[in-house]
């Protein structure tokens, strides 16, 4: 589709006017091609980075999620946050129309609306107190360790907790589908993948996140980014200082607007020929859009005059704290599984499904050093959630944490090779590991409970939780003690326990395991 | 025949093949039974060319088709393999593979109140009763297994009730089931101090019972007790497992079983006519390792490969039936093709099969069955479903030894791949608590445990590379 809005005869496409203005190397009428497609490329990386569950995209792709802003200044990246705030001094925000998924995401949205109508913005004043207020209120939530608070509002977490929840089970279903054909033709290319809802939550959080930007980004374009994204504001303030930006030619404008209504920022007042640049995404499309060939992406010679004019803001939806509910009740199969008595006619046993036990202290992978390093750096972007193969992580449902991970056993457990979740974190909450190094770091303990015990409820012989250890932790020792010949039960030596659950998860004891892990506020190493 | 495939999922080239001679069977329609299907070509795809081998019953002068007709691995509905629990016998497709059976000579069907999660007889009974009684013989089990029907009481009960499953006034062959398993203890338990093999001599005289035996597995004591005792007993049949391997190999195979060169010659010894069981091993005669497939294929290259099992099992003269549970057609029409008219083994066939017995006796496959008997798991695990899927696995060659094997990359995909697909994760071999409750119940006498926590322990180094 052209995207020109060339409804007036006087409109004279980009290729017949002037020459080219940036550099020779790309006339400045192509300028909007390079961020479109560059931005489409992004966009797709980061979007397969949540789909991919084999965790093989992020050997190539994982630098993009690393090079997001609030990532990285969370994991200290200096070089990547050096690096962001020159791009911004030098081309200006065009973090935020090409790298940040959630911007490019808006536009696409956008996009969208724009087939019904061009042409269909016009110039809004900023509300600059708006802005300040968000940005105060996220630096405060994340210096006094609310992370989740700030998370709400981080544009790439966002993106991940939308592209985690609606994206990625619509890409596992068509691999579920193509898994099933590859079944039957004896293929082994594709294996099917469990989707399930990790918390509802956080769901819901995605969900309203969702409508809201489309929403916004419908009706009014770069909305979100202009009024409520922190990382705007930031890299707005260093955007009026660019070096390159788009600047109104007074003699060539003869007034049309069509720069400000092909605007999605709505930043372009043409009445005084002034672009709010902390607003300006340098999207190039005002570029393409000016027939006269008014706007050009250069470095000013002269200051162009220009002055955030205040007026009276329309209410900003903040709607993305809204409406989340903590923890409904798990819906657990009533069935219950008591040892059925032996028969030979075939068939399998029910299996009721495990609860979540209580843990004292959550549970966090290896790499995460200690819980609170870990709810200060996590963006709860739920890309570790997302590959995370042994159904282990899931966003938390506590207030506290809410969306960061935490790890729990019901459906895996945190298997040795498995370094995934460190391999993937761009924020420097799970500091990369390797399997040696999980293989020696404790993130909890395992602590045996009586009462589930089938050795003792149900009068068999056991050892699955010791046969699984994979430090060997579990001893199986008698239950009356200095009689051999008593049922044995599980011994943990705490000191070599990892915690990394295989006892829980392996543990026949439903719905409640016989052995359960408790995390540990710092892990240490054994 | 083939036991086992229809637990196979994908459908190979030749099962598809297969599938297709059948549907072309089918289209033929069912009045050219009998005869030679023209457009078929192969000898695998013709229908049998000639009349099914009978056999007399000594005892009644009865003639018995030398195919039996097993019903413990009938189709489910949906194409489902009765793993899950809770499926339902395919009745429409359990009375086509009958009339087809019945058209072609067959009429011996062998049930048990046990099978297909106690839905068989009640299958069986439905397809037969539309024949007259003059036309099929039935054989069931007396299956008390569980220590809740080791009561007269309820041992007779369950006799009485396959009366009325199987919609019949008597029962031609009925067989105290799979003693042997459990040992002389649990043939006192179930059929001796409650006065149970007295009621069914009973039965026998007032003619309810037309032939009277049991199956065996397991401790050769119960055999030897119970043969020592024809004299008072009279068994008119005994039903034994016998194939090319177990020959002379179920011993080593495992320790508690008994080679069937002396089951086959105690029976010989005595003029007591055999049933024989499990000719396919439950279709690990017919998925054979592929040096084996070679080997026997270039023997006779028209002939699959269960059909050198069945001939094995029938050449035997005091073999009065050979018993196959059939799951689809395609697996009874080779099967018919077998026996219509059975070609014996020459004495150089013979040996040639027992060769091949120590070649196989090199591969550590699990000889398992499938008979699910060891089922339900009371903790939820797919016993012969891990087994199976390890059998496989080491049939193709996707069992490296270790991470230097060449196909050491593919092997480990296909296995594990294979794994999750063939067996849910919560039913695989790593929630196997080792409580032992299913080993009893094997009829192979397999350690059931000790195998399912080397499968895991093998998966464990896959996974973790460290192979």
């Amino acid at each position: 589709m052209s995207y020109f809005c060339n409804d007036d005869a006087a409109y004279r496409p980009p290729e017949a006017r002037g020459p080219a203005v940036l550099t020779n190397l790309i006339p400045y009428y192509m300028l909007r091609k390079v961020r479109t497609v560059l931005a489409v490329v992004f966009f797709a990386a980061v979007t397969l980075l949540f789909l991919d569950f084999t965790g093989t995209a992020h050997a190539w792709l994982g630098w993009t999620a690393r090079i997001q802003f609030l990532p990285a200044l969370l994991a200290l990246n200096v070089g990547v946050v050096l690096g962001l705030v020159v791009l911004t001094l030098v081309f200006g925000r065009v973090y935020c129309s090409v790298i940040c998924p959630l911007g490019v995401f808006q536009d696409v949205v956008a996009w969208f609306a724009r087939r019904r109508r061009c042409l269909r913005y016009k110039y809004s004043p900023a509300l600059t107190w708006l802005r300040r207020a968000v940005l105060v209120v996220f630096v405060v939530a994340l210096v006094a360790g609310f992370g989740s608070a700030a998370a709400l509002l981080a544009p790439y977490s966002s993106y991940g907790r939308i592209a985690s929840s609606f994206f990625a089970p619509v890409y596992a279903w068509g691999n579920n589908v193509l898994a099933y054909f590859a079944e039957r033709m004896g293929s082994y290319a594709f294996y099917s993948t469990d989707v399930w809802l990790r918390s509802l939550p956080t769901f819901i959080v995605a969900a309203a996140t969702l409508i809201v930007l489309v929403v916004l980004a419908w009706r009014g374009g770069r909305t979100y980014c202009n009024t409520i994204c922190p990382v705007g504001t930031v890299l707005g303030f260093l955007a009026r200082f660019s070096w390159f930006k788009p600047v109104i030619d007074t003699d060539k404008c003869i007034g049309c607007k069509r720069c400000a209504r092909s605007c999605k920022a709505s930043c372009i007042d043409v009445k005084r020929h002034a672009i709010d640049y902390s607003r300006c995404v340098a999207c190039m499309d005002c570029l393409d859009n000016c027939s006269e060939g008014a706007v050009r992406y250069i470095h000013p010679r002269r200051r162009a005059p220009q002055k955030a004019a205040a007026g009276p803001a329309p209410a900003a939806p903040d709607a993305a704290r809204r409406g989340f509910l903590t923890a409904a009740g798990l819906l657990a199969s009533g069935l219950a599984l008591r040892a059925q008595r032996k028969k030979v006619d075939g068939g399998l046993a029910v299996i009721e499904e495990k609860k979540v036990p209580r843990r004292g202290v959550p549970l966090v992978p290896a790499g995460a050093m200690s819980l609170r390093h870990f709810t200060q750096h996590c963006t709860a972007c739920q890309l570790c959630v997302s590959v995370c193969p042994n159904g282990v992580l899931r966003p938390s449902a506590d207030t506290g944490r809410l969306m960061q991970p935490e790890m729990s056993y019901e459906r895996g457990y945190c298997r040795p090779e498995c370094t995934k979740c460190g391999d993937v974190c761009p924020a420097g909450a799970i500091r990369p590991f390797t399997a040696a190094d999980k293989s020696a770091t404790q993130i909890g303990h395992a602590v045996w409970d009586r009462t589930n015990c089938v050795v003792l409820t149900d009068g068999v012989a056991c050892g699955n939780c010791a046969r699984h250890c994979p430090t060997g932790a579990i001893t199986m020792v008698p239950s009356v003690p200095g009689n051999a010949a008593s049922p044995k039960i599980p011994a943990v030596n705490v000191g070599r326990c990892i915690g990394c659950g295989a006892c829980e998860n392996l543990c026949p004891a439903r719905p409640f395991s016989a052995i359960r892990v408790e995390g540990h506020e710092v892990h240490s190493e054994i | 025949m083939d036991d086992s495939r229809h637990n196979g999922k994908s459908l190979s080239r030749r099962d598809f093949f297969k599938v297709a001679g059948a549907a072309g069977l089918a289209a033929a329609g069912l009045a050219a039974c009998g005869g030679r299907d023209e457009a078929a070509a192969g000898g695998e795809d013709a229908a049998p060319a000639g009349e099914m081998t009978r056999r007399p019953n000594p005892k009644t002068g009865e003639k018995v088709s030398l195919l039996g007709f097993g019903m413990m691995r009938l189709p489910f509905k949906g194409g489902e393999d009765g793993r899950e629990g809770g499926e339902t016998v395919d009745q429409e497709e359990v009375n086509r593979l009958v009339d087809y059976a019945l058209a072609h000579g067959v009429n011996y069907f062998d049930t048990s109140p046990a099978y297909c999660q106690g839905q068989s007889e009640r299958a069986t009974g439905a397809a037969l009763s539309r024949y007259p009684r003059d036309k099929y013989f039935v054989a069931t089990k007396l299956s008390n297994f569980s220590p809740d029907t080791w009561s007269h009481d309820a041992s007779v009960a369950m006799y009485r009730n396959s009366l009325k499953e199987l919609r019949v006034d008597y029962i031609d062959y009925l067989l105290l089931h799979g003693v042997g398993m459990g040992g002389m203890e649990e043939l006192n338990h179930r059929y001796l101090e409650n006065g149970v093999l007295d009621f069914l001599l009973k039965e026998r005289e007032a003619g309810r019972v037309r032939n009277l035996g049991f199956s065996y597995h397991g401790d050769i004591e119960v055999f030897d007790y119970l043969l020592a005792r024809h004299d008072k007993y009279r068994w008119d049949f005994v039903q034994i497992q016998l194939n090319y391997l177990d020959w002379k190999y179920a011993k080593q195979i495992n320790s508690r079983n008994t080679d069937a060169e002396y089951l086959y010659g105690e029976l010989e010894k005595r003029g007591i006519p055999a049933v024989i069981m499990e000719p396919l091993l439950g279709g690990r005669l017919s998925n054979v390792p592929d040096n084996i497939v070679a080997r026997l294929k270039e023997r006779e290259p028209e002939r699959s490969i269960a059909s050198w099992a069945f001939r094995f099992a029938g050449t035997f003269p005091g073999v009065l039936c050979v018993l196959s549970g059939m799951t689809r057609m395609e697996h009874l029409q080779d099967n018919l093709r077998t026996y219509s008219p059975l070609e014996p083994l020459t004495q150089e066939e013979f040996q040639f099969l027992l060769d091949t017995a120590t070649m196989m006796m090199k591969f550590d496959t699990i000889p398992c069955n499938d008979c699910k008997y060891c089922m339900p798991c009371p903790y939820g695990i797919d016993i012969p479903g891990v087994l199976l899927h390890y059998n496989k696995c080491l049939n193709e060659g996707n069992v490296p030894a270790s991470a230097q094997d060449p196909r050491y990359r593919a092997a480990r995909r296909a296995f594990l791949v294979g794994y999750d697909r063939s067996v849910p994760r919560l039913r695989q071999a790593s929630h196997c608590i080792g409580c032992n409750q299913c080993s009893p119940h094997c009829p192979q006498g397999i350690d059931i445990p000790k195998e399912l926590h080397r499968i895991d322990a093998y998966v464990e180094q896959l996974k973790q590379e460290t192979l």
